[in-house]
């Protein structure tokens, strides 16, 4: 790891203070990724500023039909939430797959999600159950928020500072997981809304980060049951294709995914 | 840039100046010669490096010393009471759940952190999947898992004679 | 602990310092002044070195120096070395290229060594050999070992024209094509032998010390073989005078093969030590040790086996092509050959067999030994194309297999090896019977009903370990002898010291070995200290690899103490004034047999150093020491049974039962020998399911981390059920076989025969990855997973 600064913020406001000053800063969460990869040099911010004591990014809270998420909550606390498994069932599921217990413990839903990795679980959730990502400065729904691999539509300087879900009629999430990374191969949120609407996203797959997939959501819509995905398959002209799985494997995992993910949500 | 962190470790307040970039792992090892906690790779996926920090098992080669600051933490050197070995060391040592003993204290962390979550519920198949995050190459986890299991069922028994 | 002999499960006496965190690893080591050693590495497969400019890194905070190729050939470091040579069949010597420990002129394979920055801490050493510059001219790369071969190809050495090593053969050529002209029955099967990274689970490190005043130098380090480190590094590196260099193997975790060889870090960092006037450590990364960890396996095989009419076998023809990797690796080059082909009869009465082994350089890691070291090769050939036959000719696998079995012994086979004793219907049928063979096609209906497809798959595997008789290796090319040496010092008040060439690097002989002398004397195992690891301390011992600690090992310990058991009843018949032949030792006790005279262990052993009253003429003491040859390998033996289930949807195996039924001969701690085979499973099944080293066409390692390396974890594989049947070696006084890598040779070939099972397919290729398992069992397709 290359020579950096560490500051502890207090509050949302000291914190997008103290990037202001610095040269090249980063916010840090759990730090499950970021600090990975700047012990491989691939990342060297002069400045790293920790959201994780700040009491406001944290907690999670249900009202008016939606669960709010506090950006500095842990995947942990996040799966074994009451509200959550009651109100989320398929985000109690996502949260308490990412990583292994001890990454639980650090990562954090606003760091996940301000990273972006195209294989993250989170983004997945978050889009398929149409949540809205509140920062310091504005609210963003959640397909505007995600704009490509590793790539979102955060300033430099933007904090997360919540997530707000509605509360679905139903949800779950299903993935394959990646053998040495653990990481998804394909992770396949489904969930029926309050309204029921239907949105099928995945992660892990694409090469542009999570993707919808229309006409499983289609299909969902008019028979909700794992048959009416059974013989939907996703192109694979979009999808990544690495040592671990071709484009066309992932396809596969894709409908199979949905398949089991439907079957999870009852 | 260098900063003064201070910790409770294993029930002591240690305290040292540090570069920021100083891995929580390397404080322990290096700055207060604990050796006990290893590093077995450069990607947090290992577990050699388990520690529990304010109560919770996490990666001490994926958090900087400074973001301990002010933390309690413990590591497997304060897992025994004096001579009296924690009921997770004697299950891998009456299990034959190690090996060459790189990865056991990591193992032994993540176990009792495991424990305390499940308490007597543990069966194979969760000891298995809360293993995710912690890799051993020399025991093939059979001895591993069926210490972490005697363990649990022993801690249960043990709760239960106390109410 | 009390007195825990031979066949007791006796709890390990080194768990204590590891589970409360007192182990103490060659990284947990700190001197005085010590400094810390980062590598300038090679990010090319190849290239040449047009120049180092390392003034920027000099500069930097905390920099002692920087060292180059040029100064460590400049002050006659020598080469790295291959230690066993290897004829080609037209008699040649084997081409070996020259490996610098620092590469002053062309990198062969990505993570090559060019530089080395000392510093004062481990940041400033990284930060500065980020900062040295090396001007590289790339040069085209090989990576494909078919394609190094090819005309045209990049050159890696001039001593190897055309990427050849050496061209070799073993076996009857004549007689086997002979065999296959009249055969009724041909089975042709082509395997890949997958690269795999032994990854134990502590990374590599050094910590050298050169001390100016005794111009004496001390090696911290992950070996072993802290002798044979000590040895090559004086003999062949000019590092040091043997005397003047003292190797210590403190707590090792893990080695599986990959810590027997001496590495360009630790050679530099005993040389930069000197330089620098400071000790030097070293500590390995993780992605640093998969690019440069020696190796293992990374075969191509086209093998045919001939049936005569009743299916019995009556030859085998294999063709092997093995990647060596950039350079040649200390014993790289007996893996593919001695330690593999001898191997190719299996436990099977096949009177023809002809090999041919072509080794090659790529512009790769160097591939050496790594748990099992070519004998899980053999036995993946053998029990694949085994099965593949029985398949071809309607029968039943298991009675394939029973109907070629060696039934007798000993049993010449047309490969070398002689096989000393065995009982391969014993562990085939205790496997059969825990895997309830004959149930297997109900278990299989019922799996269908739920969507899954279940398949059963056997292997009857045999290994040669307990390695090695050092005049037969010698014959063979073998630069070293491989016996192994033990001294016993019973000190003046009745505890003993053993001092053993052994090394323990988590199998357990602190325990093992103790137990031995318990058994022997009587005497508690707390009074035992099993002394390894340090060159200061104990004699030469050639240290621990190819399952040889108990064979060999524990037969030179034994030797020992022939020794002073002789010598203590000579005393205490001498005490007692009794006859030497009526001495008995028993409980601790040295007995005159029909009398109630007894004097302790320790009574004995005090008379021996006050020596005040012993027989004419004796040495005062008791302490004896052995170098024990073995007279032959030893030959464990067994039968694995796997049973999975595969989801056809995703192609994820579930391995749902795994049967060991081994036979290691004599057993000393069943606790210890079910950990080990435990462990070797575990491998053998990373092998077959999850693990490959995979290079792009450029030569990128691209599975250099946990990222993209599956290593197997506790979900991936089951418990297992573990049986031991028993003959006797007849070779070594304790009758022991070996356990520490059958687990790795014998279970891939049964994990892959279980799944071509399952799916109705027999091409598939290890690692079987869950889409290559999804491919395969499509129908419709048989070559799409290949």
């Amino acid at each position: 790891m290359y020579e950096t600064t560490y500051h502890r913020a207090g509050s949302v406001a000291d914190a997008a203070s103290m990037m202001a000053s610095a040269e090249d800063g980063k916010y840090l969460g759990g730090g499950q990724t970021l600090l990975p990869t700047m012990k491989q040099r691939l990342a060297a911010p002069t400045d790293l500023i920790d959201l994780a004591k700040i009491v406001d990014l944290h907690g999670i809270s249900e009202a008016g039909g939606a669960v709010v998420i506090g950006a500095a909550t842990t995947h942990a606390e996040v799966a074994s939430s009451a509200v959550i498994n009651s109100k989320l069932p398929g985000l109690a599921t996502l949260a308490g797959g990412i990583g292994d217990p001890a990454v639980r413990h650090k990562g954090t839903i606003g760091g996940s999600i301000a990273n972006n990795d195209p294989a993250a679980d989170y983004p997945s959730a978050l889009v398929a159950l149409g949540a809205t990502v509140k920062t310091n400065k504005r609210e963003l729904a959640a397909e505007d928020f995600f704009t490509g691999m590793f790539e979102t539509a955060l300033e430099d300087d933007e904090i997360v500072t919540s997530v707000s879900f509605p509360v679905p009629a139903k949800s779950a999430y299903s993935k394959y997981p990646n053998p040495a990374s653990r990481y998804a191969m394909a992770g396949v949120f489904v969930a029926k809304g309050a309204d029921d609407s239907v949105k099928v996203a995945v992660t892990g797959a694409g090469q542009d980060g999570v993707f919808r997939v229309g006409e499983m959501e289609s299909a969902l819509s008019s028979n909700w049951s794992p048959e009416a995905v059974a013989g939907i398959s996703v192109s694979s002209d979009n999808l990544l294709s690495d040592i671990h799985g071709s484009a066309a494997y992932r396809a596969n995992l894709v409908t199979v995914m949905a398949k089991r993910a439907v079957a999870a949500a009852g | 840039m260098m900063s003064k962190v201070t910790m409770r470790l294993n029930g002591k307040t240690v305290s040292a100046d540090v570069e920021d970039r100083t891995l929580l792992v390397h404080f322990i090892r290096e700055t207060q010669g604990l050796t006990g906690t290893h590093v077995g790779c450069d990607t947090s996926q290992c577990g050699a490096c388990v520690v529990h920090v304010d109560g919770k098992a996490v990666k001490s080669c994926t958090m900087l010393a400074a973001q301990a600051d002010g933390s309690d933490v413990l590591t497997v050197e304060g897992l025994a009471n004096g001579d009296e070995l924690h009921p997770v060391q004697a299950a891998f040592r009456e299990n034959h759940g190690l090996q060459c003993g790189f990865c056991t204290p990591g193992m032994i962390m993540t176990a009792v952190d495991m424990i305390e979550r499940h308490g007597a519920k543990l069966d194979e198949k969760t000891i298995r999947h809360e293993l995710e995050g912690n890799i051993c190459r020399c025991t093939g986890y059979h001895n591993i898992v069926k210490a972490i299991k005697a363990a649990s069922d022993q801690m249960a028994g043990m709760k239960t004679a106390t109410e | 602990m009390g007195v825990q002999g031979i066949g007791a499960r006796a709890l390990r006496k080194e768990d204590k310092r590891f589970i409360t965190g007192k182990g103490r690893y060659t990284d947990d080591m700190v001197l005085p002044r010590m400094t810390y050693a980062a590598f300038v590495r090679s990010p090319h497969a190849h290239a040449k070195i047009k120049g180092i400019d390392a003034s920027a890194a000099l500069a930097m905070p905390g920099v002692e120096a920087v060292l180059t190729g040029e100064q460590l050939v400049g002050d006659g470091i020598g080469n790295l070395i291959c230690g066993w040579m290897i004829h080609s069949k037209d008699g040649s010597p084997m081409n070996m290229g020259a490996w610098r420990a620092l590469e002053p002129e062309t990198v062969r394979f990505v993570g090559q060594a060019v530089a080395v920055v000392i510093a004062d801490t481990q940041g400033q050493a990284r930060d500065a050999a980020d900062a040295v510059v090396v001007d590289y001219e790339e040069l085209p790369a090989v990576v494909d070992m078919s394609a190094a071969m090819a005309p045209g190809a990049p050159q890696l050495h001039p001593e190897a024209p055309g990427n050849v090593i050496y061209d070799w053969e073993i076996g009857d050529e004549a007689a086997t094509n002979a065999a296959f002209d009249s055969a009724a029955h041909v089975t042709r099967l082509d395997i890949t032998n997958n690269r795999l990274v032994p990854n134990p689970m502590e990374p590599r490190a050094a910590l050298a010390d050169y001390d100016t005043a005794e111009e004496h130098y001390t090696l911290y380090t992950t070996s072993q073989n802290p002798h044979v480190a000590r040895l090559v590094l004086s003999a062949f590196y000019n590092v040091a005078p043997e005397h003047k260099l003292r190797v210590i193997a403190p707590d090792v975790g893990g080695g599986f093969g990959s810590k027997i060889f001496i590495y360009p870090e630790e050679i530099v960092a005993l040389w930069a030590s000197k330089r620098v006037g400071r000790p030097v450590k070293w500590v390995s990364d993780r992605t640093e040790a998969f690019l440069t960890d020696a190796h293992g396996r990374d075969h191509k095989t086209e093998a045919e086996l001939a049936l005569d009419a009743n299916n019995k076998i009556t030859g085998f023809r294999v063709k092997t092509v093995a990647n060596l990797g950039a350079y040649m690796s200390l014993f790289s080059s007996s893996v593919p050959t001695y330690l593999y082909a001898t191997l190719l009869s299996g436990q099977y009465d096949i009177p023809n067999i002809h090999c041919n082994v072509k080794t090659v350089y790529t512009n790769t890691t160097p591939v050496d030994a790594y748990r099992g070291a070519g004998r899980p090769e053999a036995t993946f050939l053998v029990e694949r194309i085994i099965e593949t036959a029985a398949r071809e000719v309607g029968m039943s696998p298991a009675e394939f297999r029973r109907k070629n079995f060696i039934q007798a012994f000993p049993h010449q086979t047309p490969v070398i090896m002689c096989y000393d004793a065995g009982d391969y219907n014993a562990t085939l049928d205790a496997a059969l019977k825990a895997i309830d063979y004959d149930g297997f096609p109900a278990r299989k209906s019922e799996a269908a009903s739920r969507g899954k497809l279940r398949g059963l798959g056997l292997s009857c595997y045999i290994e040669a370990c307990g390695i090695a008789p050092s005049a037969a290796v010698g014959s063979l090319g073998a630069g070293v002898g491989l016996w192994e040496s033990a001294e016993v010092r019973v000190n003046p008040v009745g505890t003993i010291e053993v001092l053993t060439g052994s090394h323990s690097h988590g199998q357990g002989h602190e325990t093992t070995f103790a137990q031995l002398i318990s058994e022997r004397f009587g005497v508690d195992t707390d009074a035992v200290s099993i002394v390894h690891g340090d060159t200061d301390k104990v004699q030469f011992g050639m240290g621990t690899y190819g399952s040889r600690s108990g064979a060999v090992g524990m037969s030179a310990i034994v030797k020992a103490l022939d020794k002073v058991e002789a010598k203590a009843k000579k005393i205490a018949a001498h005490l007692m004034e009794a006859s030497e032949g009526d001495i008995q030792i028993e409980g601790g006790e040295l007995k005159v047999a029909g009398t109630d005279k007894k004097l302790s262990f320790t009574e004995v052993a005090l008379a021996a150093y006050t020596a005040h009253n012993l027989p004419e003429g004796m040495e005062p003491g008791l302490k004896e020491g052995a170098f024990y040859d073995p007279s032959n390998f030893t030959f464990p033996a067994g039968t694995y049974a796997c049973e999975v289930e595969v989801d056809p949807d995703t192609g994820k195996t579930e391995i749902v039962n795994f049967v060991a039924a081994d036979d290691f001969g004599k057993v000393i701690n069943p606790m210890i020998v079910e950990g080990q085979v435990h462990g070797g499973l575990t491998q053998g099944i990373g092998q077959a399911l999850l693990e490959n080293a995979a290079y792009d066409e450029n030569g990128q390692l691209v599975t250099a981390s946990y990222m993209d390396y599956a290593m197997p974890r506790a979900d991936d594989v089951p418990s297992y059920n573990l049986l031991t049947t028993e003959t006797i070696c007849p070779g070594n006084p304790l009758g022991m076989k070996g356990c520490g890598e059958a687990g790795a040779i014998g279970s891939p070939p049964a994990v892959i025969n279980a799944i071509t099972d399952a799916i109705g397919n027999n091409h598939l290729s290890m690692p079987a990855t869950a889409e290559k398992v999804w491919l395969a069992a499509q129908p419709g397709l048989s070559q799409a997973a290949e």
